[in-house]
């Protein structure tokens, strides 16, 4: 993984020193709220509902023990002892003091982190596929081009103060598991005939109040163009998007409203005539950052049968919670973070420092974190993994419902945040009680909910297969459900079903609509084959059926 | 009377904006008012600058650039970044080399790092900044990630300039 060089550390202390005297100012009145505010996000501190809540970035999903325990322990002297991991790959502290945050950076600094760009109208953290480094259907590894992307970045001169948020993922696979095409930009790796790397471009794509499949503008982007490119974006973007209005600010709005051909055109133009000034990439800083991701160094081992005689509560968690590996003798291991009861997401100091020294013991000291809200040991060898369950159990971290319909993805919603319609946590608690029974889950398949508590979407509720949608109704909490959506591999939106329920009703909607689908499912069918299939009217007829509060 | 960081020192103002009384020569005109009367500012003998509110394209300037010796972009708010790209255009491409300056409520202390990097070289303060904290400023960073303007010298750079 990435480690800091004399630059990085130089440039990261410099900037705690400036959001320590930016805080200092605040706190003195020299700065009024209105003026700290933009300051803030840019340092991902938001002021919410109950406290502050600072969002630490964990660039592309990655961590080292060492990282993870320092988040544990901020998490146990600055919060209340728990984090709170998010489909961006970042981890929330709900709890911090605002005088405190320049000690928690400078503490983040320590272990090379930081809190940079993790909100306002800036680019974002730069995501990728989860399974980076490892998967077998892989074209490269994204994460050096990700830290490429990451680095140029950071305190960009020309593009820190954009109309609006803007947000990158890369993905070095065909199966998109990194949400790409719901991305202000998505990058696609890909190889030419000479088998050199490069990037199909996907512009203007996000979820939030329109959301919308990003417009391919760029089938092949050679590597050493990258920068180059991304800046011409960018600029048309900065000197275009809208300003006058914060929802259509977004860079999916211009490319709607110019055409994607259009933008196109204006793109293009702009990297032709500035490309003799963009930022180089030469291959010798390709190669610098590739070197730290090189491959691990795996042992020579063959596949094992590790069921042999084993229980089924072991049986179901190899099924659901590991997953195929491109060396033979491993597996990688999704820890789940959606144990019933506990809040999607969320960890505990303890947690994270046990899975600290179990990725020390077991995965090369390396810890990811997942755009779905769980964490993974990438490289564990299979003879470890019955152990590795024993030991996750104990953490109560085994919950074998990775991909069904209790791994669900939630916002923080009402509870947390000052954005919020209304709560995701205890629907998300109705829902994990309602459909607690292992067998019938099993049963069901893969089922994704995705559930948002405002129109942001930071719970991504267009792409889940179920998506959830909190709304405000005359001071009320109701919810909205669509169906159909999906982010792998062929991203698709979901569409409303009728009319909101109330919160009570949520989980019995969803036990209805999933009843529609045993009914009519065909042998193996999985859930949203079938709503593909039939189309809405079966599970509306369905989820309506007898629905006496529905409104 | 209006003071200027330029070039991280502070000095008095020797240009005036249309308008405003003045015993000098040196002029900034608004984009609009220099469209509307071009006749007349290609006859002005003084020094002439050009004032660019944010949505205004400095290629417009393109052709006349040699005859401007300043031009200022406006920052109505500190979150319209649209003079970043701007400053940027002008300095690049279009090899703008005369005064390049920050004007308005959003030029304050915690941008004119990144308003010095993409090209500004005077800095007409909002009203009650401290020019010495906004000096300061400009030195905060010793490296950085981008290239950028002479106008801030870092030690060291990731990405080179070409």
């Amino acid at each position: 993984m990435y480690r800091y060089d004399d630059l990085d550390r130089a440039f990261i202390a410099q900037r705690v020193e400036e959001f320590r005297d930016q805080t200092r100012r605040h706190l003195a009145g020299e700065l009024s709220e209105e003026e700290f505010r933009p300051l803030r996000l840019r340092n991902g501190l938001y002021l919410q509902r109950h406290a502050p809540m600072l969002r630490i970035a964990i660039p592309y999903g990655l961590l080292r023990a060492a990282q993870l325990r320092k988040l544990a322990d901020i998490a146990r002297r600055y919060d209340r002892g728990y984090g709170h991991f998010t489909t961006r790959q970042n981890l929330q502290l709900n709890w911090p003091s605002l005088a405190a945050v320049p000690d928690i950076l400078a503490e983040l600094a320590t272990v090379e982190m930081h809190a940079l760009q993790t909100s306002g109208n800036c680019v974002r953290n730069v995501t990728a596929d989860h399974l980076a480094g490892i998967a077998p259907d892989e074209v490269d590894d994204p994460r050096p081009y990700c830290e490429i992307v990451r680095q140029w970045a950071a305190l960009h001169p020309e593009f820190t103060y954009l109309p609006r948020k803007f947000k990158i993922a890369i993905t070095g696979s065909p199966e998109d598991r990194a949400a790409s095409e719901v991305h202000d930009i998505g990058l696609h790796m890909q190889r030419d005939g000479a088998g050199e790397i490069g990037f199909a471009v996907l512009v203007g794509g996000g979820l939030g109040r329109a959301p919308v499949i990003g417009a391919l503008i760029r089938e092949f982007l050679p590597l050493a163009d990258l920068l180059g490119y991304l800046e011409a974006i960018l600029r048309v973007y900065n000197r275009y998007g809208r300003r006058d209005n914060i929802h259509k600010a977004r860079i999916k709005v211009l490319v709607k409203s110019l055409g994607a051909a259009r933008f196109r055109e204006e793109v293009e133009a702009e990297w032709l005539a500035g490309r003799a000034s963009a930022p180089v990439l030469t291959q010798a800083e390709v190669e610098r950052v590739r070197a730290f991701f090189r491959a691990q160094p795996y042992e020579t081992l063959t596949d094992l049968d590790v069921t042999a005689d084993r229980e089924p509560r072991f049986l179901a968690w190899y099924r659901y919670n590991t997953s195929a590996h491109r060396m033979p003798g491993y597996r990688a291991v999704c820890v789940s973070l959606k144990a019933p009861g506990a809040a999607p997401g969320d960890a505990t100091s303890e947690q994270m420092e046990a899975l600290a020294a179990l990725a020390e013991r077991v995965s090369f000291g390396l810890i990811r974190v997942t755009h779905t809200q769980n964490l993974l040991l990438a490289d564990v060898p299979q003879r470890e993994l019955y152990a590795v369950w024993g030991e996750l159990e104990r953490l109560g971290l085994a919950t074998a419902n990775i991909g069904t319909l209790t791994d669900l993805i939630a916002c923080p919603g009402l509870d947390f945040c000052s954005l919020a319609n209304a709560g995701t946590l205890g629907v998300a608690r109705d829902i994990q009680q309602r459909f607690g029974a292992l067998d019938y889950l099993y049963d069901l398949g893969r089922i994704e909910i995705k559930m948002s508590g405002c129109m942001n979407a930071c719970g991504h509720h267009h792409v889940g297969h179920i998506g959830i949608l909190g709304v405000d109704k005359h001071g009320e909490e109701w919810y909205q459900i669509s169906l159909g959506g999906s982010a792998n591999g062929f991203t698709a939106l979901g569409e409303v079903i009728g009319p909101s329920v109330p919160k009570a009703e949520v989980a019995t909607t969803l036990e209805r609509i999933v009843e529609v689908y045993r009914a009519r499912r065909l042998e193996e069918e999985p859930f949203i084959d079938t709503v593909r299939r039939l189309g809405l009217e079966p599970f509306r007829a369905g989820a309506y059926a007898s629905h006496p509060q529905a409104a | 009377m209006r003071h200027i960081l330029r070039r991280r020192e502070l000095v008095a103002d020797d240009w005036a904006y249309l308008g405003e009384e003045s015993a000098g020569d040196a002029l900034i005109v608004p984009l609009a008012q220099l469209r509307a009367e071009e006749a007349r500012w290609r006859a002005w003998s003084g020094r002439l600058g050009v004032r660019l509110t944010p949505a205004d394209a400095p290629e417009e300037l393109s052709a006349g650039l040699a005859r401007l010796a300043l031009v200022a972009v406006e920052f109505p708010t500190a979150g319209d970044g649209r003079g970043y790209s701007q400053a940027r255009l002008l300095r690049g491409r279009l090899g703008f080399r005369g005064e390049l300056r920050a004007v308005g409520a959003g030029v304050k202390q915690d941008q004119v790092f990144l308003l010095a990097r993409c090209g500004f070289d005077a800095l007409e303060l909002a009203p009650g900044e401290d020019p010495e904290a906004a000096r300061r400023a400009l030195g905060r960073y010793t490296v950085g990630y981008q290239p950028g303007a002479a106008t801030v010298q870092l030690e060291r750079l990731r990405f080179p300039a070409p």
